[in-house]
C-alpha cells in the first residue's frame, strides 16, 4: 500500500521544503516517491497545499478525497479546508498557528471559534502542537516548518530517522543546520 | 543516477541529454520553469524573448541555421505564437524544433481551460504527450529526432500536474549534435504561395508517415488485462486510470497526432467495452468515433476541471459519489492578494476611489479586482487592456460621462501593450495609460524582461526606458510618479483622466519581493488604539498586514508582514497611524 501525505498551510510558512525533503526521505528509503503542488496566482498569502505519494509503486501524483494517510498543516483553518481529503483512520496533525485570510482581516468574513473542535468531530486521530513556540523557544522562528516535518515523520513508520536525517542536512543551509536538527527533534519526540 | 524531477526540469534535462543548442520562451504557468532550469545547462543559449509570437519565431531562425531548439509558453501563449505556427508547419525543420505546451486544466493560474491538442490538429504539426516526469524527458530527446527525420515541428504538450509534479527520473549523458548550419533555401523557407502549394502536400504526405510511425511507437503502448473494459489514454490521465481501474485494459497514447489508427482498431476488437479518459476536450474521442469506432467518453467523464482517480471511480461507479462535508464552508476563502507594501496598492485604491472605469491586463497587479479595491472591470488577454479602453471609450462617447483608465504592467506592456498603444494614438483615444512599472516579471516568480536590463542567462542587457518608448509612439503627455506617495497617485490618476487627450502614467517602484528590496530596512508602522474609531478607511488599502478586529471595533498592523509603505499613515485622517517608536 502507498502512504499518501498531504501538506497544507499558507504561502511562506516553508511547506514546498517539507514537503521536499519528505520526498527525498521516501526515495532514499527505496519507494517510487511521486509529489504535486500548484503554485498559486501570487506569491505570497494564498493557500498552498502539496500533495506527495511513496510506496512501491505511485500512479496518480494527486490525492483525492478520503484517501490521505497523514494531512499535515501548518495552519488551523487549512487543517479544515482540506479535511475531506482524509481517509477513514488517518492522522491530522495541526499546527495551532492562525493566520488570517485578506476576507477575515478586513472584517467580510469570520474565522472559525473552534476549528480544532471542528477537526475532532471528523478525525480520531488528530494531534494538536503550537510549533510556532517550539521554534520560538529555539531561537529561529523559521523552524516551525521542521518541527511540524518532526512530529509527521514519527507517525510515518516505513522510513528511519537516520534517512530523515539525512534528507534534512542536505536541503537546508549549512549554517542551519544544528537548529534544524534541533527543531527535528522536538517534533519528532512530541507526545 | 536517479533524481527527483518535476515535468519541467525534466523537459529541460531532456533538451540537455538530446544535444539541444538554443532555447526561448515566454514566462508563464505552468510553463516558465523549464527555461529556468534550462539556463543551468551552459550548453545551451537561453533566453528570455519578448512574447511567445517573438519566442517561436526566433526559435524558428535559429533551427534555419541547422540548431536544435526548443520554444516553452503556457497554453495561452500558443495562441500568441499561433501565426508562426502554421506557417512552421508548413517550412518543417533544419535543426531539431520543439514547440512546448503547458496547458492548465483547472485553470489554476489562467484565463481559461484551452485544450492545445486541437492546435496539432489544426496546424497539421505532430504532438507528444508525456505522463510523468522520466517521460517528459524521453519525449523531448524523442522530439527531436522525429523533428529532424520527418522535417517538422514537434508540439510537447504538458499539463500543470505534469509540469509541477515531481517524479523519479534516470540521467543520462548529453548527446553532441553538430549544427547543420545554414542553406538558403527559398521553396522551403519562403512562403510564398506558388511554395507553399508545394508544401501543403508535403504536409499532408508528411502526416501519413507520422501515422504509421504513431502505430509502432514504442510509448503507444497496450497493457491487456480484463478485457471486458477497455480504456484508452493519454498524459496525465494515464496515471490516473491506471490507479482508479488496475484490472482495467489500457491503451496508453503519447504519440497525440497523428492517432494510431491501426493500433486503437486493434485495441477496439479486442475488447468488450471501450471507453476514453481524457482531460477537457474530447479529442481522442472525436477522432475514434471518426473511425467509426463505438467508444464512450464525455457521456461519463466531466469535460469541465481536472481529472483525479477519484472522479474517475466515481465514473465508471466503482464508488459511490463523494459528498465534501460541511468543514469546507466553515473555512473562509484565502484569495491570493496584493502582498504588503505592493507597489500598485495605491493605483488601485485611486480608481476605487476616483470612480474610474478600469480596463485590466494579466500579471500580479489583476488582483486589483477583489475586494476591497475592487478597482478592475475587465481582464481579457496580454496587452488587451488599452484596446480595449480605446474601443469602449468610442462606444461611451457622448453616451455616458464615466473616465475608462487602461491598467497594464511593465512586462505584458513590453508583450503586447506597445502596438495596441500605438493604435490608440493613431485612433485618437483620449484614455489614460497608466503603466504598472515594477521592473520585473512579478506574477511568474521574477524573470528579467527588457525593462531590467538583464539577460536570463546572466548577462548585462540594454535597458529599456519607458518613458522614453512611450513618447517615441507618439504619447506627448507622460508622467512619472512614485507609487508610495499616495495624493500624487491620487491627483495625478484624477487630472490625466479629466482632460481629453491620450496621456500615460508610468506607476513606477520596484516589486517588494525582489530580493534588493527585502535588504532594505523599513520604518514600520502601528496603530494608536486610543485614536482608532474604527472608521476602517485603512482596511480600504486591502493590505494584508491590516486586521479590523469587529469586536474592539479597531483596526490592527501585523509588525511582522509590514514593509512600512505608508500608505495607511497618508489615508488615516485621525493621526492613529504612526511610526513604530524605537526604530
Amino acid at each position: 500500500m502507498n502512504t499518501k501525505v498531504i501538506i497544507a498551510g499558507v504561502g511562506g510558512q516553508g511547506i514546498l521544503l517539507a514537503s521536499d525533503i519528505l520526498c527525498e526521505a521516501a526515495m532514499k528509503a527505496g519507494f517510487d516517491t511521486k509529489k504535486s503542488e500548484v503554485h498559486g496566482m501570487s506569491q505570497r498569502g494564498g493557500d498552498v497545499v502539496s500533495h506527495v505519494i511513496f510506496g512501491e509503486k505511485v500512479y496518480s501524483p494527486l490525492i483525492s478525497y478520503d484517501e490521505a494517510d497523514i494531512i499535515l498543516s501548518f495552519e488551523q483553518v487549512e487543517a479544515l479546508r482540506n479535511i475531506d481529503y482524509l481517509k477513514k483512520d488517518g492522522v491530522i496533525i495541526v499546527n495551532t498557528m492562525k493566520i488570517l485570510p485578506l476576507p477575515v482581516a478586513s472584517g467580510i468574513a469570520d474565522y472559525p471559534n473552534d476549528s480544532i473542535g471542528e477537526i475532532k468531530k471528523f478525525a480520531k486521530n488528530t494531534i494538536v502542537i503550537d510549533a510556532e513556540s517550539i521554534a520560538n523557544e529555539l531561537g529561529n522562528r523559521r523552524v516551525m516548518n521542521i518541527v511540524l516535518l518532526g512530529i509527521m515523520a514519527r507517525n510515518v513508520e516505513s522510513i528511519k530517522k537516520e534517512i530523515w536525517l539525512n534528507a534534512l542536512r542536505n536541503n537546508v543551509p549549512q549554517k542551519t543546520i544544528d537548529v534544524n536538527l534541533k527543531a527535528f527533534e522536538r517534533g519528532y519526540s512530541f507526545s | 543516477m536517479k533524481e527527483i524531477l518535476s515535468g519541467n526540469e525534466a523537459v529541460a534535462r531532456g533538451g540537455y541529454e538530446g544535444g539541444l543548442h538554443f532555447a526561448c520562451a515566454y514566462p508563464g504557468t505552468p510553463s516558465t520553469e523549464i527555461l529556468e532550469n534550462m539556463a543551468k545547462y551552459k550548453e545551451i543559449h537561453s533566453q528570455w524573448s519578448v512574447n511567445e509570437k517573438t519566442a517561436l519565431e526566433t526559435a524558428l531562425g535559429a533551427s534555419f541555421g541547422g540548431m536544435r531548439v526548443l520554444v516553452a509558453m503556457k497554453h495561452v501563449g500558443l495562441n500568441v505564437a499561433s501565426d508562426p505556427l502554421f506557417s512552421a508547419g508548413y517550412i518543417g525543420a533544419k535543426g531539431g524544433f520543439v514547440i512546448v505546451t503547458a496547458d492548465d486544466p483547472g485553470m489554476h493560474s489562467s484565463q481559461n481551460e484551452q485544450d492545445n491538442r486541437n492546435y496539432a490538429r489544426a496546424a497539421k504539426i505532430p504532438m507528444l504527450e508525456p505522463s510523468d516526469s522520466q517521460e517528459s524527458k524521453e519525449l523531448t530527446k524523442i522530439a527531436l529526432e522525429i523533428s529532424e527525420e520527418f522535417d517538422t515541428p514537434v508540439l510537447l504538450r504538458l499539463t500543470t500536474r505534469i509540469s509541477h509534479s515531481k517524479s523519479i527520473v534516470e540521467i543520462g549523458e548529453r548527446k553532441i549534435v553538430e549544427v547543420k548550419g545554414y542553406e538558403k533555401n527559398i521553396k522551403k523557407n519562403l512562403i510564398l504561395p506558388n511554395h507553399a502549394r508545394l508544401l501543403h502536400k508535403k504536409v499532408e504526405e508528411r502526416l501519413i508517415k507520422i501515422k504509421e510511425l504513431s502505430n509502432d511507437f514504442k510509448y503507444n503502448f497496450i497493457e491487456y488485462k480484463n478485457k471486458d473494459i477497455g480504456i484508452i489514454t493519454s498524459g496525465i490521465s494515464y496515471q490516473y486510470v491506471k490507479e482508479a481501474m488496475p484490472d482495467a485494459s489500457v491503451l496508453k497514447i503519447s504519440l497525440t497526432w497523428p492517432l494510431p489508427e491501426r493500433l486503437i482498431k486493434e485495441f477496439a476488437n479486442n475488447v468488450k467495452k471501450l471507453y476514453v479518459v481524457e482531460e477537457n476536450d474530447p479529442f481522442i474521442e472525436t477522432e475514434v468515433k471518426a473511425m467509426g469506432i463505438n467508444i464512450i467518453g464525455k457521456e461519463i467523464i466531466p469535460i469541465v476541471g481536472e481529472l483525479n482517480t477519484r472522479i474517475i471511480k466515481e465514473s465508471f461507479n466503482q464508488v459511490e459519489k463523494y459528498n465534501l462535508k460541511e468543514t469546507k464552508e466553515k473555512s473562509p476563502a484565502r484569495p491570493p492578494a496584493l502582498c504588503p507594501g505592493c507597489p500598485h496598492t495605491s493605483v488601485f485604491y485611486a480608481i476605487n476611489k476616483l470612480k474610474l472605469i478600469a480596463t485590466g491586463d494579466i500579471g500580479c497587479y489583476t488582483l486589483g479586482a477583489l475586494p476591497p479595491l475592487n478597482a478592475m472591470d475587465t481582464c481579457v488577454d496580454m496587452g488587451a487592456s488599452i484596446t480595449n479602453a480605446l474601443g469602449l471609450e468610442y462606444s461611451l462617447r457622448g453616451r455616458d460621462k464615466r473616465k475608462i483608465v487602461a491598467v497594464i504592467g511593465d512586462s505584458t506592456f513590453f508583450h503586447s501593450g506597445i502596438t495596441g498603444l500605438i493604435d490608440l494614438v493613431y485612433n485618437k483615444g483620449t484614455s489614460t495609460v497608466i503603466i504598472l512599472d515594477n521592473s520585473i516579471t512579478a506574477m511568474t516568480g521574477h524573470q528579467d524582461n527588457p525593462g531590467t536590463g538583464k539577460t536570463l542567462m546572466g548577462e548585462d542587457a540594454h535597458r529599456f526606458d519607458i518613458e522614453k518608448l512611450v513618447r517615441g509612439l507618439g504619447i506627448e503627455d507622460v508622467f512619472v510618479v512614485d507609487t508610495y506617495n499616495l495624493n500624487e497617485v491620487i491627483s495625478l490618476i484624477k487630472s490625466e483622466t479629466e482632460r481629453e487627450k491620450a496621456s500615460v502614467i508610468i506607476a513606477k517602484r520596484p516589486c517588494v519581493l525582489l530580493p534588493e528590496m527585502q535588504k532594505k530596512k523599513f520604518e514600520k508602522y502601528e496603530i494608536d488604539e486610543d485614536k482608532c474609531t474604527g472608521c476602517q478607511m485603512c482596511v480600504k488599502l486591502g493590505c494584508p498586514a491590516i486586521s479590523f478586529d469587529k469586536a474592539k471595533k479597531k483596526a490592527y498592523i501585523n509588525e511582522t508582514i509590514c514593509v512600512g509603505c505608508s500608505l495607511c499613515y497618508q489615508i488615516c485622517k485621525l493621526g492613529a497611524i504612526n511610526k513604530v517608536k524605537g526604530e
